[in-house]
């Protein structure tokens, strides 16, 4: 039986997709993006194992709540690197009528990640940053490969949401922004792009696994800000 | 019979017999549009406002009671009129000749009344001590039967604040039926009750009943007296809205003037005003600007209603709360909902006159409100913090749907139930009590059944749930006779005059227990249960705390394993509570609610095992113990909604509060976000939740500067306080509660 390395569940989730949802983290990423907020999610290690039905049973118990839009997400670490086990889930889920989200870096792309996106209903892509630059020097890894799962998500017509978190001094220029806005436009499958100000509160997590966190001393942005840039890159075309 | 002020009204019965809730079922109008249509506070409004809003500023730097009267027991006709701005206000008259002066009312007690009096700097005058000499109050009734042992029970806080010293409240007067029949036709159908008993037995129950239809009709005499004063007939039907919400508060002053009682409650009488107002709109003499004003002022009012109270009772009941709760929305038996315009006019108060934790309003909640209604309700609460959520789908196939809440929790049918309150008893004490073979360590005193203390290296489940087994039956049998005593002496000595006049005169009674600490005996026996318990001992050989070691399921968790234990608790307490009977066949009920007394609770409860330390307060009402959840708000709402409202009639309260971001990132998802909360909880078929949206840096900073935010109001247990108007010590207990937070 497949079993799955979960971080934490969080029972009431309203930020990592649409309603309200039960956000199961996976433990495990092949990134190590330098804005991360989750270090601890890095490695696999002994972290608690479940089986795709244990989470289901629990998941099952939340149904109440969620309403319309909301149901299950796994988000991470990164879920792809365990996608047979969140297929299941997500297949599992499915025969209960819960909608499935799925929160990616979306640097993984196989078989298993194909197979995964059959019983996805939505994507939190997200695109850190738009220049492969950037991508190679904080997320380690080419932005080529995040553009294909793209037109995978195109392709298989799965509804996706991109999320891109400012980081003053690091990508909160105009030219990104407009790139940014480029890039949805060209996808009819995004259904809008959310803007994350980016946050030191995870700083107490690095010191306390005794990691650097290489963003520490970048500024917060400003609210204002946030609201110019989440305009510049709004989604103009009918969908 | 056919008044002329009910013109355009529908239906049949109601006009035949008292029955309101007939002509609320013929009358009204269900609304199902979106906030749109309510009004701003006039010029007139926002006027009388910042006049009161000077008033509270001046209570405030007064120690919280801004004048009293020490020479005049307050009665229905005591006082000269009162008003707050007599050429612009709508709605009058107050419970003395001046706003918030407080009056004396002695009926509960003397002590008290003459401690509240001092504790702010007054002295209670030798007149009215001179005057009740010769009078037997409810407190005296009470000591003068108490036993050694209730009087010990008491002592050591294992049952505590008990109505045995102030008046017991809890009781709903239907003050909508003066506006509907006039004060002359209540008197009328009471006078022919009282006829028609002396046909019956004569036996101690219809002699007891005879001489309180006496005292009722008497008092629906004060009261015409009362309106009179301030220029009003009430003897007859209301005439139009105005009249209508006036003849009503009448009512309702003339309860409140009568009883210092400890939660004196409204009803739910905001659907009723609706179909005045939709009247006096169709025929063109109001229009909505002047219904908000109409509902506005009323409101003003009842956030004026002050009692006298000491600083004792407010550890108890902190804020200063008059629990004037007006139960709003709801669906009706025939499918339609009882949300009117009216039940937006009363939310947009908190608008229209700002945040307040008065009038305490509960929204009855069920999945098939109309839609528009639900987020309009979740907006109030993000925006004010001042509602509370009730299921109406557990309680209205027990009450009907004209049923509105006493207090925080508790609900009757309007005019036909009321309930003998009963505070509430300390569980978690009595587990300590069992451990040590009642003994109390806390007061040192010896109490119940005696035993060996527990003195084993390993607490065994099984061994110490068959002991404490012993302490909820010797318990809940002292408790049931306590209750018994108070309320015999209550009704004798302080009975309800007004306010039953208001009632059926064959009404159905519940005597209403209560626990506290519930959260810490789960944790507590599920530590003994799934982790090692050792307690440890002093040198006369009694348990005076626990060396807990290894992990164990917590309630709040959604963790089937402690949970259950929470919910047979409950089941186990209430069952043996049935086995004493009630006085005046009552009917027993349960509640799960501290209000803010579980400070003072965990102030008197010795460390538990659960790693709970001795002093530390416990969680408020059925809340899972602070910080103690790991699987985020869901899973704790989960475990809350597990308690059975079969087992707890009373209500089962649960506070809950979110910061703002936890709930999403913009107003509309935030708001739908919380509509989908509430539908799963009360799916679920949890009974009531506090909602709170806001940041625990607020309250700190409330906490440092209380001047920069007199009007900052959150739910507490049941209730909405002026976070001002808590202790210091409340403050903090509030502060270090759970916040579910953004991760």
């Amino acid at each position: 039986m497949i079993k799955g390395y979960v971080h934490s569940i969080q029972t009431l989730g309203t930020l990592d997709g649409p309603g309200v949802r039960f956000v199961v983290f996976t433990q495990g990423c092949n990134l190590r993006c330098s804005c991360c907020h989750n270090p601890d999610t890095w490695n696999y290690n002994d972290r608690t194992q479940f089986a795709p039905e244990e989470i289901v049973k629990r998941v099952k118990r939340y149904k109440e709540y969620f309403g319309d839009e909301g149901g299950i997400t796994f988000s991470g670490g990164e879920p792809l690197l365990q996608a047979d086990f969140v297929y299941e889930t997500f297949r599992l889920c499915h025969l209960e009528g819960i909608n499935t989200c799925l929160d990616t870096s979306g640097s993984v792309l196989n078989d298993s990640v194909v197979k995964l996106l059959g019983e996805t209903d939505v994507v939190l892509l997200d695109v850190k940053y738009t220049s492969d630059d950037l991508y190679k020097k904080h997320v380690g890894c080419d932005m080529d490969r995040v553009l294909r799962f793209l037109d995978v998500l195109q392709e298989r017509n799965i509804k996706t949401i991109i999320r891109q978190v400012v980081i003053p001094t690091v990508n909160d220029y105009e030219e990104n922004f407009l790139k940014l806005k480029e890039l949805v436009d060209r996808y009819t499958v995004v259904q809008k792009v959310e803007l994350l100000p980016f946050k030191n509160i995870c700083t107490t997590k690095y010191d306390m696994l005794n990691i650097d966190f290489p963003f520490r001393d970048i500024p917060l942005p400003k609210e204002s800000d946030m609201q110019k840039y989440q305009n510049m890159v709004k989604n103009t075309l009918p969908k | 019979m056919e008044h002329i002020n009910w013109t355009g009204f529908k239906g049949t019965t109601w006009k035949e017999n008292i029955d309101v809730r007939d002509f609320i079922q013929s009358n009204y109008k269900e609304y199902t549009g979106d906030y749109s249509f309510l009004a701003k506070a006039t010029d007139r409004t926002k006027a009388l406002m910042k006049k009161l809003q000077a008033l509270f500023a001046i209570e405030r730097q007064f120690g919280g009671v801004l004048d009293i009267d020490t020479s005049t027991v307050s009665t229905l006709t005591a006082f000269a009129p009162g008003y707050l701005d007599k050429e612009n206000e709508l709605i009058v008259g107050l419970q003395t000749n001046r706003p918030l002066k407080r009056g004396v009312n002695p009926f509960g007690g003397m002590r008290m009344v003459k401690q509240a009096c001092e504790a702010y700097g007054y002295k209670l005058s030798s007149k009215v001590q001179e005057e009740f000499r010769f009078r037997t109050t409810h407190n005296e009734g009470v000591y003068r039967t108490y036993t050694d042992e209730m009087r010990d029970a008491r002592k050591c806080h294992v049952i505590t604040g008990l109505p045995d010293a102030y008046g017991r409240g809890r009781i709903i007067g239907d003050y909508r039926r003066v506006a509907l029949y006039g004060v002359d036709k209540l008197i009328e159908e009471k006078k022919k009750d009282k006829k028609t008993l002396a046909y019956d037995v004569l036996n101690s129950d219809n002699i007891k009943l005879t001489e309180e239809l006496y005292q009722q009709i008497a008092f629906l005499g004060s009261l015409k007296e009362m309106a009179e004063m301030y220029g009003f007939d009430i003897s007859q039907p209301a005439s139009n809205a105005k009249e209508a919400i006036q003849w009503t508060y009448f009512a309702y002053l003339g309860a409140i003037k009568e009883q210092n009682g400890a939660a004196m409650s409204l009803g739910r009488v905001s659907t009723f005003f609706d179909i005045y107002i939709e009247r006096d709109i169709e025929n063109g003499i109001l229009d909505e600007t002047g219904a908000q004003e109409l509902i506005d002022d009323f409101v003003m009012k009842l956030r004026m209603a002050r009692h006298l109270r000491t600083p004792e009772y407010n550890e108890l009941f902190g804020g200063d709360p008059m629990w004037i709760t007006e139960a709003v929305g709801g669906m009706g038996e025939d499918g339609r909902t009882l949300v009117t315009k009216s039940s937006y006019r009363v939310l947009n108060t908190l608008y229209t006159l700002g945040s307040s934790p008065e009038p305490n309003l509960t929204v009855l909640w069920s999945n098939r409100l109309p839609h528009n209604f639900k987020k309009f309700c979740a907006k109030v609460s993000a925006d004010t913090d001042s509602i509370q959520y009730e299921n109406d789908e557990v309680m209205r196939p027990i009450y009907g749907d004209d049923y509105a809440i006493a207090c925080c929790v508790s609900a009757m049918r309007v005019g036909k139930q009321m309930q003998f309150f009963g505070a509430r008893c300390n569980l978690a004490k009595l587990l300590l009590i069992a451990i040590n073979g009642g003994y109390d360590a806390d007061s040192g005193m010896h109490i119940g059944p005696q035993y060996e203390p527990m003195t084993v290296d390993k607490l065994d489940y099984d061994a110490v749930m068959e002991r404490y087994d012993v302490y909820i039956k010797w318990l809940s049998e002292l408790y049931v006779k306590t209750m018994n005593v108070i309320h015999y002496m209550h009704d004798k000595y302080a009975y309800e005059k007004i306010q039953m006049a208001l009632h059926d005169t064959s009404v159905e009674r519940f005597m209403a227990f209560g626990i506290a600490g519930l959260s810490v005996v789960a944790d507590s026996l599920s530590a003994i249960k799934y982790a090692n318990v050792k307690p440890i001992t002093n040198e006369d050989g009694f348990v005076v705390g626990f060396d807990t070691k290894g992990d164990f399921p917590k309630y709040g968790n959604d963790d089937d394993r402690v949970d259950t234990i929470a919910k047979e608790m409950t089941h186990k307490v209430i069952t043996e509570l049935r086995k004493t009977p009630a006085y005046r066949d009552a009917i027993h009920t349960l509640s799960v609610l501290t209000i803010t007394s579980n400070v003072m609770y965990g102030k008197n409860t010795g460390a538990t095992p659960d790693g709970r330390e001795a002093g530390m307060p416990f969680a408020p009402g059925a809340n899972p113990m602070h910080n103690r959840e790991e699987n985020g708000a869901l899973a704790s709402l989960n475990s809350v909604a597990k308690l059975s409202y079969d087992d707890c009639r009373d209500g089962i309260s649960n506070t809950f509060s979110i910061t703002p971001q936890a709930l999403g990132r913009t107003e509309d998802e935030r708001i739908d976000n919380l509509v989908s909360i509430l539908d799963g909880y009360f799916a679920k078929k949890a009974h009531h939740i506090n909602i709170n949206v806001l940041n625990r840096e607020t309250l700190m900073k409330a906490y440092e500067d209380p001047e920069s935010y007199p009007n900052l109001t959150i739910r507490v247990s049941g209730y909405a306080v002026n976070f001002n108007k808590l202790s210091r010590e409340q403050q903090r207990e509030v502060i270090s509660r759970t916040f579910h937070e953004a991760l």
